[in-house]
């Protein structure tokens, strides 16, 4: 049965060289196609004796299985090929940057008072708020601060011609969150307010935060402790914190807060100017006077109230040196602050 | 104030270097913020609270570090002069309540003409007084030393007498920096015979200054009482040394200390002898300083731990209070000088200030863990700040009070509310809308060659109505520039500038965080600020809530846009208030789509053809959308061809082709009828 054998080495030898699925097809079909020369071979056993056909027969089935084999066998083999330069054709430049639209972001002063907020809401605090135009009575009568009194002299109060003022701190929002809610109260005030001043560290309108707790055994231990939590999880560091007597008509006792220098860790530093301490924000234990005027009974309950600098805050976790670049709106600043 | 370390060593043994001196007296409440090393002394700068009127002097301090350290007060001890003349000038206090003590004293012939003696003068530059003669350098350092402010005359110019008195109607008074003032009745003054000479507790006037040639003087040490000067400087924009010390209040047992300490300083470096010291006092006006209670318990209380009742007790004496003990604490009777302790919190903070702040513990409040509602009016500003900046806007904080004349031009028919004392005329009247802010800060942005701004801004405006300021949350955004980012693979048509629909895809975006996308409608409205065909009403519900439009192209010239930036504004709880979802069932069944493309009149709007559509169709209709609009060459002129993609389903069963035609012949006999509408093949 040479000539079996000899279909199968040429069968072989037309598939190997076949060089991609078209020429391998015209090879399927030359030699299993209708036409085919194993399938005339095939046709061509009835031509044989009757005692040679089985084997003949054997023969050319056979060869018909190798020659199907080896074109599956190829054509898995060219498609491969084909996949691998479809891939090949297909590749791009990865470096090249994405389409669509830049991100933008929040503001840094945004960014620290919603930072703020959200650590205060885990402590139990809830947001209270007030009018930026506010009275007399709340921005200054009610925090016993009575017409010429010196501290006045400290605001820089932005006036309308009928008395009315902006606010010059968030503490009057003290005194309607107590009016409007009464003790015991746990609340803080993010807002704006307004001061006739403009330099390096000053802006006319900047944004402070006012806290207020107010129970019946509500102490100045309680606010050390608060304020120090909170600095400390605001700078997400332990900070040292230091508490100095000072002076603020609406507390008794007051102090200002200090903390070691974020920048130098109190080894001293421009920032700090060589001192170690930063000043970060007033405090103390609600003035009598002011839970009278807010209408809660001033024998029955203490408070503390602490207000802070948000913008500082905020200049000090992103290192801004120039308070005046908040209000500038420079996209080339602000998209510094793109991250969540 | 500035403070010698030499000096405060005249009056007490400070046991501590200038350094350690600052340290301490920061952590007593007078904050170090500065000091200046020389060979020979120490300049401490301090800032003394406005309560602490009694700390600004060497004395005030001496004091407090004497309390502090433990150590004896001392100082130069008190030596009345030899009274060598008989001339007493006559004095009347008509105001006593303002003035309940008032001492004259004359001494003639000074020397005025040489200058004062370098311990004198150095005195005087420690604290950055500079020397003038020889008497008005006397009173300065008297002053300084003690803390009373006190006034020279020269004794020719005086005609008559001295009279303590409110001003006179219409009179004025020329003082000693060569301004002359109106007064009115509630100035105090200190006239002669025939009119003012000073303002009281203030300045003195020009008439009666002393000069070198002032040979004879009148030395004046009063006690005015604060309420009769707090303020009145502040009127003329004085701020003096002597105001701030009466404002604050001065040791009203000091005077003839004073003047006494004066006199022999006077004549010792100029000469002269003195008279008597005249001296009109009115005991039922002196400040009382009644006894204020402090309870053990309510200091407890207050601080959050217990001090040593002894250690209460010997820090109150320290500051010179007298002490008394009672059954629940101490009765406390507080110093001549100290104007500051009235109530028993005061109380509690001198304890506290003594035994240090660092010496109360920190300590937990007592909190039982207590659910807050959240505020489900409250729209989430984290989020929505965020939706926008994945939109590539960037937030911007602008000034509440904007340029009254930008913001004029941008709505001339409303009035914002002025400011009396505004710091800049173009930052003088409170914002009406957020637009004048950030149309200002795009302008500056694109100065900066930044072509493509986005920003937006959450802050109140106010708004005037009723008389009555309302205070109004908005959220507003700018947007121009290109559509996109500069990049490759955009097609150059697609290079085009930001359009209403690209800001309103923005809006739509943000809007749909409300649970309630359906409630909004754009509707064609006008602005004067706004291109009048390019500005839409935003309402939600049927209430206006907002405004989305392009800026009116000659107010972009104005402002040096080179295409007019789009703008919205929402107000920011009503536009932006979420409301809770409710599940809707979802089909199983397949959607049909048909196609429709309708030619209707340019003026028709979508939002009407949308309208006929759902009114003409079944419930089967799901949705409608658009996937084009033409106009152009086919088409009549006036009129254009929306396409409308109609989306059909069912909830209980798969539709069959007939439901689906049935449905489309309706809604087209239904615009054919009320819009005249053609359908295009």
């Amino acid at each position: 049965m040479n000539d079996a054998a000899d279909l199968v080495v040429r069968a072989l030898g037309a598939i190997a060289s076949s060089a991609d699925l078209a020429s391998l097809d015209a090879v399927r079909v030359h030699w299993l196609g209708k036409k085919g020369e194993l399938t005339a071979a095939l046709k061509s056993l009835g031509t044989l004796p009757e005692s040679e056909r089985p084997a003949a027969g054997q023969a050319i089935n056979a060869a018909k299985v190798r020659v199907q084999n080896a074109l599956e066998e190829r054509r898995v083999e060219l498609e491969r090929r084909q996949v691998e330069r479809e891939l090949i054709a297909g590749r791009i430049d990865v470096t090249l940057p994405g389409r669509g639209e830049e991100r933008g972001g929040l503001h840094p002063v945004t960014q620290a008072r919603l930072r703020i907020e959200a650590l205060f809401a885990r402590a139990g605090f809830e947001l209270a708020v007030g009018p930026e135009i506010e009275d007399d009575f709340h921005n200054f009568e009610a925090l016993n601060i009575p017409a010429n009194h010196p501290a006045r002299a400290l605001h820089d109060t932005f006036y309308f011609p009928d008395g009315r003022l902006l606010r010059t701190h968030t503490s009057p929002v003290q005194i309607r969150a107590m009016l409007a809610r009464g003790a015991p109260l746990a609340v803080i005030a993010p807002g704006r307010v307004y001061r006739c001043d403009h330099d390096l560290t000053h802006a006319p309108m900047f944004h402070q935060l006012e806290g207020l707790a107010v129970g019946e055994n509500v102490s100045f231990a309680n606010l050390k402790a608060v304020l120090h939590g909170f600095l400390g999880a605001f700078f997400e560091r332990d900070l040292a914190m230091r508490l100095r007597p000072s002076y603020f008509p609406f507390t008794e006792p007051s102090a200002e807060v200090d903390i070691s220098c974020i920048f130098c860790a109190g080894a001293g530093c421009r920032t700090c100017k060589h001192t170690g301490w930063l000043e970060i924000a007033g405090c103390g234990m609600v003035h009598p006077n002011v839970l009278r005027a807010s209408g809660v009974d001033a024998e029955r309950y203490t408070g503390y109230a602490f207000g802070a600098g948000i913008d500082r805050l905020a200049m000090l976790r992103y290192g801004v040196s120039d308070l005046r670049l908040f209000f500038e709106n420079d996209l080339r600043f602000l998209r510094q602050f793109r991250a969540f | 104030m500035k403070l010698s370390y030499a000096w405060l060593k005249e009056w007490v043994d400070v046991p501590w270097d200038a350094s350690e001196l600052g340290s301490r007296l920061t952590m007593a409440g007078f904050e170090l913020e500065g000091i200046v090393t020389g060979a020979e002394d120490s300049i401490l700068e301090l800032n003394i609270t406005p309560n602490r009127g009694d700390a600004m002097s060497v004395l005030g301090l001496a004091r407090e570090v004497a309390a502090l350290s433990g150590k004896a007060l001392t100082g130069p001890a008190p030596r009345p002069v030899a009274t060598d003349l008989a001339d007493a000038f006559p004095i009347k206090v008509d105001e006593p309540a303002a003035c309940p003590t008032f001492c004259g004293r004359v001494i003639r012939g000074v020397d005025n003409q040489a200058p004062s003696p370098v311990w004198l003068t150095a005195r005087l530059q420690s604290a950055d007084v500079r020397s003038v003669n020889p008497t008005v350098d006397v009173t300065n350092f008297v002053l300084l030393e003690l803390g009373q402010p006190m006034h020279a005359y020269d004794l020719s110019t005086l005609s008559g007498e001295i009279r303590v008195r409110y001003a006179h109607p219409a009179e004025r008074l020329q003082l000693l920096d060569a301004r002359t003032v109106d007064l009115s009745d509630d100035m105090l003054v200190i006239a002669d015979r025939d009119a003012a000479v000073g303002l009281a507790g203030i300045m003195g006037g020009a008439r009666t200054a002393v000069a070198t040639s002032t040979r004879d003087v009148f030395l004046e040490v009063a006690y005015f009482s604060p309420a009769a000067i707090q303020g009145r400087a502040r009127r003329f924009g004085l701020h003096t040394d002597a105001s701030q010390h009466y404002e604050r209040g001065v040791d009203p047992t000091l005077q003839l200390r004073a003047m006494e300490r004066a006199s022999s300083l006077l004549i010792e470096v100029a000469g002269g002898r003195a008279g008597p010291v005249t001296r009109v006092h009115s005991g039922a006006h002196q400040p009382k300083r009644g006894a204020v209670g402090l309870r053990r318990a309510q200091l407890a209380r207050l601080l959050g731990t217990s001090i040593d009742p002894a250690a209460v007790k010997a820090a109150l004496i320290a500051l010179q209070m007298s002490v008394r003990e009672v059954p629940a604490g101490w009765e406390v009777t507080p110093p001549p000088h100290r104007f500051d302790i009235t109530i028993e919190a005061d109380l509690i903070e001198e304890v506290a200030r003594m035994v240090g702040f660092e010496a109360i513990a920190e300590r937990a409040g007592e909190s039982v863990q207590q659910f807050a509602r959240l505020p489900r009016e409250r729209a989430p500003e984290a989020s929505i700040l965020e939706v926008m900046s994945a939109r590539g806007y960037q937030e911007a904080i602008t000034y509440a009070f904007v340029d009254p004349q930008l913001q004029q031009r941008l709505f001339p028919e409303r009035s914002g509310l002025v400011l009396a004392n505004p710091i800049a005329s173009d930052l003088s009247v409170m914002r009406l809308s957020l637009w004048p802010g950030l149309l200002r800060a795009a302008a500056e942005n694109r100065r900066r060659q930044q072509e493509r701004v986005r920003l937006i801004e959450h802050a109140v405006c106010f708004a005037v109505g009723d008389g009555a300021a309302l205070e109004v949350d908005m959220l507003a955004g700018i947007a121009c520039g290109e559509r996109l980012p500069e990049q490759w693979g955009v097609p150059r048509d697609e290079r085009a500038q930001v359009d209403f629909f690209d800001v309103k895809a923005d809006l739509e975006i943000l809007l749909a965080g409300t649970g309630t996308e359906d409630a909004f409608t754009f509707e064609a409205a006008q602005q004067s600020c706004l291109h009048p065909g390019r500005a839409a009403r935003l309402l939600r519900e049927a209430r206006p809530i907002g405004w989305l439009g392009e800026l009116h192209p000659e107010i972009a010239r104005e402002l040096d846009f080179t295409y007019p930036p789009i703008l919205f504004e929402l107000a920011f709880y009503d536009a932006l208030r979420v409301a809770p979802v409710a599940y809707a069932e979802v089909s199983r069944f397949p959607m049909v789509r048909r196609d429709l493309a309708v030619v209707v009149g340019d003026d028709v709007s979508l939002s009407a053809l949308r309208e006929r559509v759902t009114l003409s169709s079944s419930s089967l209709l799901r949705q409608c959308r658009v996937f084009d609009v033409y106009r152009g060459p086919g088409l009549e002129t006036g009129t254009k061809s929306i396409a409308l993609g109609l989306i059909f389903q069912d909830f209980s069963r798969t539709l069959t082709d007939e439901d689906v035609d049935q449905n489309v012949a309706s809604i087209v006999a239904g615009l054919r009828v009320s819009l005249n509408a053609k359908i295009r093949e």
